[in-house]
């Protein structure tokens, strides 16, 4: 059995501007906006167009971003959100 | 009749020609339309009810189903909710925010909040004082420049604040006294002449202010995605806008200073504006 794979729209569909501190995301295809937090954003860069594992995607997060809210179960917290919200999707 | 507010032309007709009578009057000073963006439709409830307990419904272009027709009496009233429907619904150049706004040397204070806020009555009051009233209903956001421009209609003041502005501005130009409508009792004031001559100057917004009225007083700081929030609520077409809605409202928040303001009276509320203005 393969990992499951995640998978977010291409940096093209998303308008992000930071507020605050939070980030503030217009999803084009929908046309919905949502607020986020980090490291929603990071995630969505890392999956923007490009299918990843969760693992793999843990290990980018830590290696490429000076996240400190990494941790396996938050990842699957901030990855189901996202889900949930319609700008990740599993594959 | 027709007529323009800002850069909104309406036309409206009725079965009542006492009501268009009254509107003709208030909105004399008013230039009239290019074209009219809006029709205003305050027809009788029935044939008979022309005469039998006179009765207007309120429809246009946009219509709510549910929208209760109102007495004749309140005729003025309906008018005036059937021509914000027609924008809140239907205007689309710009992000409309169910705010007042007034001006000074070009820089605008926004000033939104619930109904019972006391934004009306705010931006009425500092439009006595040496302020330009840009409105009390709708401000009109530009996505390409930022810049806010007025829709300066017919003055709403409800219940207590109808004593206040009249002792406020004796000299103003109110409309009939409308008692029990279904909210509450209401009389219209027009605009200064000043305030409808220069209704086409846009201005730079340079405050935004959430006003509540009841509560001691108090200045609260009010971060830029609280404020964010808070218009997305306030606007009643930031969703048919799409991005152009999203970039204008992240631009405004991100430049603009915004404070949440608690007063108890309208002369603290006064004190409490021109302070924060000095400031900003």
């Amino acid at each position: 059995m393969t990992a499951t794979r995640y998978r977010a729209p291409p940096a093209d569909a998303l308008l992000i501007r930071e507020l605050d501190g939070l980030f503030a995301l217009y999803h084009r295809p929908s046309g919905t906006t949502h607020l986020l937090a980090s490291p929603a954003p990071e995630l969505l860069d890392l999956l923007a167009d490009r299918a990843m594992t969760r693992d793999a995607l843990l290990d980018q997060l830590l290696r490429r971003y000076d996240v400190t809210d990494a941790a396996d179960d938050l990842l699957d917290a901030r990855l189901s959100e996202l889900i949930a919200v319609g700008l990740v999707y599993a594959t | 009749m027709s007529f323009r507010v800002g850069p909104v032309g309406f036309r409206v007709g009725s079965d009542f020609a006492a009501l268009i009578a009254t509107l003709r009057a208030l909105y004399a000073d008013y230039p009239g339309p290019e074209i009219a963006h809006f029709t205003v439709r305050l027809p009788a409830t029935a044939p008979w009810r022309r005469f039998l307990r006179p009765s207007v419904a309120i429809e246009g272009d946009y219509m709510l189903p549910d929208a209760a027709p109102l007495p004749l009496a309140q005729g003025l009233l309906a008018a005036e909710m059937a021509m914000n429907l027609q924008v809140a619904l239907g205007h689309r150049r710009h992000l409309l925010l169910h705010a007042s706004c007034v001006e000074r040397d070009g820089r605008a204070i926004i000033m939104t909040g619930e109904s019972g806020a006391g934004k009306s009555t705010l931006a009425t009051l500092l439009g006595a004082r040496g302020w330009r009233f840009m409105g009390d209903e709708f401000v009109l956001v530009d996505p390409m420049t930022g810049d806010v421009y007025a829709f300066p209609r017919a003055i709403s003041l409800k219940n207590e604040a109808i004593g206040v502005v009249q002792h406020a501005i004796p000299g103003g130009r109110f409309g009939p006294l409308l008692r029990n409508t279904p909210k509450g009792d209401i009389r219209h004031l027009m605009p200064t002449p000043d305030a409808i001559a220069r209704m086409d100057e846009p201005a730079r917004p340079a405050l935004l202010l959430f006003p509540a009225f009841g509560a001691s007083r108090d200045v609260r700081e009010v971060g830029s995605v609280e404020a964010f929030v808070r218009l997305t609520q306030a606007s009643t077409n930031y969703t048919a806008l799409g991005e152009r809605g999203f970039d204008a409202l992240a631009d405004l928040v991100e430049r603009v200073p915004a404070r949440a303001i608690d007063y108890p009276d309208g002369q603290t509320a006064l004190a409490m504006v021109e302070a924060l203005w000095e400031a900003a």
